[in-house]
């Protein structure tokens, strides 16, 4: 670096023919410079490699992973290749052919060659089950009878199981026995496929996701709001304050910020039980009947009360570090203008807080459309959220593939936001405490 | 100088030796990571297996890991990344099924790896009929009951059956159900007026479904979803609601043991299996076949029954049945199976749940949503 | 900012009506914290005040929950987890954080828009989803349900605050300082301890302080990554909330609290500091 700059010394502004300058050691000074220049990038590149390769390989290249899921479809290909070839002429009317059952059979019979942790039927099962109940039962079941069954296969699979007399199955199998699928996209936009391979929306009463994704939107909305009506006016008295009160009074603001969000959840539970300290209160106070217990938990009403004070700090410290920087004489100066109070606030000083409305409604709103743990806690089920949706076909439904594309679509919703966010006031100015 | 050296040289040949020493012993001991239902359930395990087990065998340390509830998740997904982590696994039968289907649990051959019952029955004659499945093993036999608060209701009015759970008129209040479709579609046609052993029957019909899930609406504006087996008398004993279904165990155990102010209602008992089953690929097998070996006998179950009310799934161990080992109160009255308890059982059925599950708790997952 | 004499009595209406207003915000903020501090002292094991309690009779207070919690086995093992895991993950985002930002800041960075979106992103993108991914991955490689894959997991999310707060420090940092310190025949080592450091040391230890707080009050990495072995404090308050919550639970939340008082005061302190220095700083 010192050498770099030794050579830079002789500033070719200096002179009116840059192009002669040359190094003490007769090097061209542009090609020194542009050396010097490429290895200082070099050496500042080699500073953020080794985060750069952290964050690469245990974060970004896992959710990558994950994503991929949304479109993987390895099983029907691997469990039931020959099958697949003798559908390949297969219309999709009707049931197909013996020679598609015997191929099917074939297929199961490999599949028992293999060694018991390699086989496939046990993943076909799983994922056909995705598309069609039942699939799961008619695949395992007719797994362990395979090896008794004689031609024609076709009337031993018919009396095996009566899924394989349903077109619908052989339907799927042809359309999933694809290595990529876009099927975890179209159910989880609530949408199906009908017996002509067409994308249709499913039916008003089986549709989850998309009402989820506008709940969701519309919580986030609602909590964003609020924190803002509530940050606002405390972020201007803190601004308008001396800076030695301010620091006092900013302790209201920061400890919730600094103290676990578990703590705080569960201080919401405390408050707001049927048998908490806010019920309890209002029963010894006799404005409700012990038997009249406001329900505000487990519900909707906990999860917009507990966010709001959680992501509340959120809002407050980005408005007041702009506030902080608005001088008062400005609203001053439109008061002795002969403007109202209330017209000096709407047109001089409010105009200048949407930067920090802006910081702040947008990390409000991204960190709570991807909340999982309060209303996991507090939100009972109509206070549910997408992510809550996403860990259940995580651990519980154990549609991976739909919890991926669920996850994507997220994903994909957050980035945007972060991208406009960055837009609007860039990433590093964020702030904390 | 010389000394200072020796000093040191001996001190490096003893810590050597010391490490040595430590090694083989870590060579030994063995930590099986042993999956349950946590709470109370895994407190009774740890008394009557774990305990005992560690205190014959010191060089083996038991590990409670809590994941029963996402047992099938957590299975599939070691077993997809080939790295097995989990040891021996309770889970429900029909979970057990699937797992055994797709080939990442191990079969078991019950009358070569488990005990007989002391006077010599095979185990597959000593475990109780249909309890037994390809890769299951059953432990337990537990149910699903109705509890409520008796302070939520005037003392002349107090409920008594399903029925009452669906009826909000005579018995306003908020309920807790378990946040899938099992026992509660079951108990919707029971409540609806279908025969306990025609439920099944019913279900299996479109318009069966469709009865089921119009007897829920008529609730659903005062059902609190739970899911894990703790969180339903917890909101019983906080008066979050005035119902809750639950495991009668667990009942038992807010009610006897922590003082909890309910009382449990007998009435369609939803009865199942709960028990063992092995992870293929998991790196302890010796260690944890001995163990099963010795968890599973008939002392071992009939000991079970001292810390929660769950009766031993072995014919042999029901006589051995005695009192709660810390309250001394006699345990038989409390069993789902006591004869004064079993007057209307609706037994689960697993086979009808493979072949209808995934439909219907889609359905049911729609439905809560709404 | 006190009202000026020839304020009109509208102006002083909305003078005490804002101050109301604003102080039931600031009491939303911290009331719920507060009221959890005197029920984790309870004779009871309820959530609200007994009888006893709002007569001060020494009767309704005990230490129970106190002892129940410095007593039981898995909570005092979930501290020594969140320690543990906290502070390795500290030292590795800390570590790492701090060197790329000294790369970042440099003005000759290439690519620095793109760079720096990525390694901020572990702030961004939702929990659940990096939950979700790292589930998956941690699993094949075998570090899931290891020390090992939570720390690695929570140093990831905790680098994004060191970047940040570090970054901000050098933003002020006088590059004529290390020309000068090489021109003196410092070499680049001692330079930047003996230069740099004691700078960028206030941001260095804010960012320290913010991927420790990550990391302590993360669960949901927990809930999916982690083992029995491996329960942190969150993990067990939320086995504790949803299991039973008793007011071993409260008492957990009030040293909770009493911690982030400390952390509060440090980062504070800190920022004092930073701004004296920087003050020193000509620029």
């Amino acid at each position: 670096m010192a050498q770099a700059d030794a050579g830079a010394l002789a500033s070719p502004a200096a002179t009116g023919r840059p192009e002669r300058l040359r190094t003490a050691d007769g090097v061209p000074l542009k090609a020194a410079l542009r050396r010097a220049e490429r290895r200082r990038k070099i050496a500042a590149f080699f500073l953020v490699a080794p985060l750069l390769f952290f964050i690469l390989t245990f974060f970004v290249f896992p959710i990558a992973q994950m994503m991929w899921r949304s479109v993987d479809n390895p099983q029907v290909v691997r469990a039931l290749p020959q099958t697949l070839e003798a559908l390949q002429g297969w219309d999709g009317e009707g049931l197909p052919g013996e020679p598609v059952f015997a191929a099917l059979h074939a297929d199961f019979m490999a599949d028992m060659e293999r060694p018991r942790a390699e086989q496939a039927t046990g993943p076909l099962a799983v994922r056909l089950n995705y598309e069609l109940s039942a699939a799961r039962s008619a695949i395992t079941r007719t797994a362990r009878q395979v090896d008794g069954f004689t031609a024609p296969y076709r009337e031993a699979f018919l009396d095996s199981h009566r899924l394989w007399g349903d077109p619908e199955l052989w339907r799927i199998i042809q359309r999933e026995g694809r290595p990529l699928t876009t099927s975890y996209y179209v159910a989880a936009l609530d949408r199906e496929f009908d017996s002509a391979g067409n994308v249709v929306q499913r039916d008003e009463g089986r549709r989850i996701y998309v009402p989820l994704f506008i709940r969701t939107i519309l919580l986030s909305v609602a909590i964003t709001f609020l924190t803002f009506a509530l940050g606002f006016p405390i972020a201007y008295y803190l601004s308008i304050l001396p800076m030695r009160y301010a620091s006092l009074l900013m302790i209201c603001v920061l400890l919730p910020f600094w103290t676990s969000l578990l703590v705080r959840t569960s201080a919401w539970i405390v408050l707001l039980q049927q048998q908490g300290v806010i019920n309890s209160a209002l029963v010894a106070m006799g404005i409700i009947g012990d038997d009249g217990r406001i329900a505000m938990i487990y519900n909707m009403t906990g999860t917009i009360v507990a966010m709001t004070h959680i992501l509340l700090p959120f809002m407050v410290l980005p408005l007041y570090s702009v506030m902080r920087t608005i001088p008062p004489s400005y609203m001053r100066a439109a008061r002795s203008l002969g403007a109202t109070p209330w017209t000096a606030f709407r047109r001089v000083y409010f105009p200048q807080t949407l930067p920090g409305i802006g910081a702040g409604g947008v990390l409000v709103f991204i960190i709570s459309i991807g909340y999982y743990i309060t209303p996991a806690l507090v939100g009972g089920q109509s206070g549910r959220m997408i992510s809550n949706e996403i860990a259940r076909h995580m651990q519980q439904s154990l549609n991976w593939g739909l919890a991926a594309a669920l996850g994507s679509m997220l994903l994909v919703g957050v980035l945007v936001l972060y991208w406009l966010y960055n837009r609007l006031v860039g990433a590093d100015s964020l702030k904390f405490g | 100088m010389v000394s200072k050296l020796k000093l040191l040289g001996i001190g490096t040949a003893a810590s050597v030796i010391a490490l040595g020493a430590a090694q083989a012993q870590a060579q030994e001991s063995v930590s099986l990571t042993i999956v349950s239902w946590g709470g109370a359930y895994t407190a009774s395990q740890v008394r009557a297996y774990h305990e005992p087990w560690m205190e014959k065998n010191p060089h083996v340390r038991i590990i409670n890991d809590d994941g029963s509830a996402n047992a099938l998740a957590g299975l599939r997904a070691q077993s997809q990344a080939g790295n097995v982590t989990w040891d021996l696994v309770d889970m429900l039968p029909s979970d057990a099924q699937l797992a055994c289907d797709e080939g990442i649990i191990l079969e078991i051959d019950h009358d070569a790896v488990l005990a007989a019952a002391p006077d010599g029955t095979p185990p597959t004659e000593d475990f109780l009929p249909g309890s037994l499945g390809d890769c299951f093993i059953p432990q337990i036999v537990y149910s699903t009951v109705l509890t409520f608060r008796p302070d939520a209701f005037p003392a002349d009015n107090q409920p008594s059956s399903i029925a009452d759970l669906f009826d909000v008129e005579n018995f306003p209040g908020r309920r807790a159900l378990q946040d899938r479709p099992g026992t509660n579609l079951e108990w919707a046609l029971y409540a609806d007026g279908v025969d306990p052993d025609d439920i099944y029957d019913v279900l299996a019909t479109p318009e069966g479904v469709d009865r089921a899930f119009a007897k829920l609406d008529t609730i659903k504006d005062h059902i609190i979803f739970w899911t894990e087996g703790a969180q339903a008398p917890q909101l019983l004993a906080d008066g979050e609601v005035a119902f809750a279904t639950g495991y009668n165990g667990r009942m038992f155990d807010a009610i006897e043991v922590e003082g909890m102010n309910a009382e449990i209602i007998w009435d369609g008992q939803v009865v199942e299996w709960d028990g063992w089953v092995v992870p293929a690929g998991g790196r302890n097998l010796d260690a944890v076949m001995e163990y099963l070996y010795f968890a599973t006998d008939t002392q071992r179950l009939a000991d079970q029954a001292k810390f929660i009310s769950y009766g031993p799934a072995r014919a042999s161990s029901a006589a051995l049945v005695g009192e709660h080992a810390d309250l001394g109160i006699d345990m038989a009255p409390h069993m789902p199976t006591a004869p004064e308890n079993y007057f209307s059982p609706i037994i689960l059925d697993n086979d009808f749940w493979s072949d209808y599950g995934d439909e219907l708790r889609e359905r049911f997952a729609t439905w809560m949503l709404q | 900012m006190a009202l000026p004499a020839y304020a009109t009595t509208k102006d002083k209406v909305w003078y005490y009506t804002f101050r109301v207003i604003c102080f039931a915000i600031f009491f939303f903020l911290l009331a719920p914290i507060i009221v959890m501090i005197p029920l984790s002292f309870n004779a009871q094991p309820f959530f609200s005040f007994t009888r006893e309690m709002l007569t001060l009779n020494p009767e309704g207070y005990s230490l129970r929950w106190y002892r129940d919690f410095l007593g039981s086995d898995s909570w005092m093992r979930s501290i020594r987890n969140s320690f543990f895991i906290g502070i390795l993950a500290t030292i590795l985002a800390t570590t790492l954080g701090t060197v790329a930002a000294l790369g970042l800041s440099r003005s000759e960075m290439p690519y620095k828009g793109a760079i720096m979106a990525i390694l901020i992103s572990p702030m961004i993108v939702p929990l659940i989803i990096s939950a979700a991914g790292m589930f998956f991955f941690f699993s094949q490689i075998g570090i899931s349900g290891t020390f090992l894959g939570v720390v690695l997991a929570h140093a990831a999310l905790g680098t994004p605050f060191v970047i940040i707060t570090v970054t901000a420090t050098l933003v002020g940092f006088d590059q004529s300082l290390i020309r000068a310190a090489a021109s003196l025949g410092a070499s680049p080592t001692r330079t930047f301890f003996k230069i740099t450091m004691p700078l960028i040391l206030p941001g260095v230890i804010s960012g320290a302080l913010f991927a420790f707080i990550t990391s302590f009050d993360e669960i949901v990495i927990v809930l999916f990554v982690a083992g029995p072995e491996q329960r942190t404090i969150p993990r067990e308050m939320w086995s504790g909330i949803r299991e039973d919550i008793s007011p071993t639970i409260l008492a957990v939340a009030t040293l909770m609290v009493a911690l982030s008082v400390l952390l509060l005061v440090a980062i504070e302190l800190l920022r004092r500091r930073s701004e004296r220095l920087r003050g020193l700083t000509p620029s």
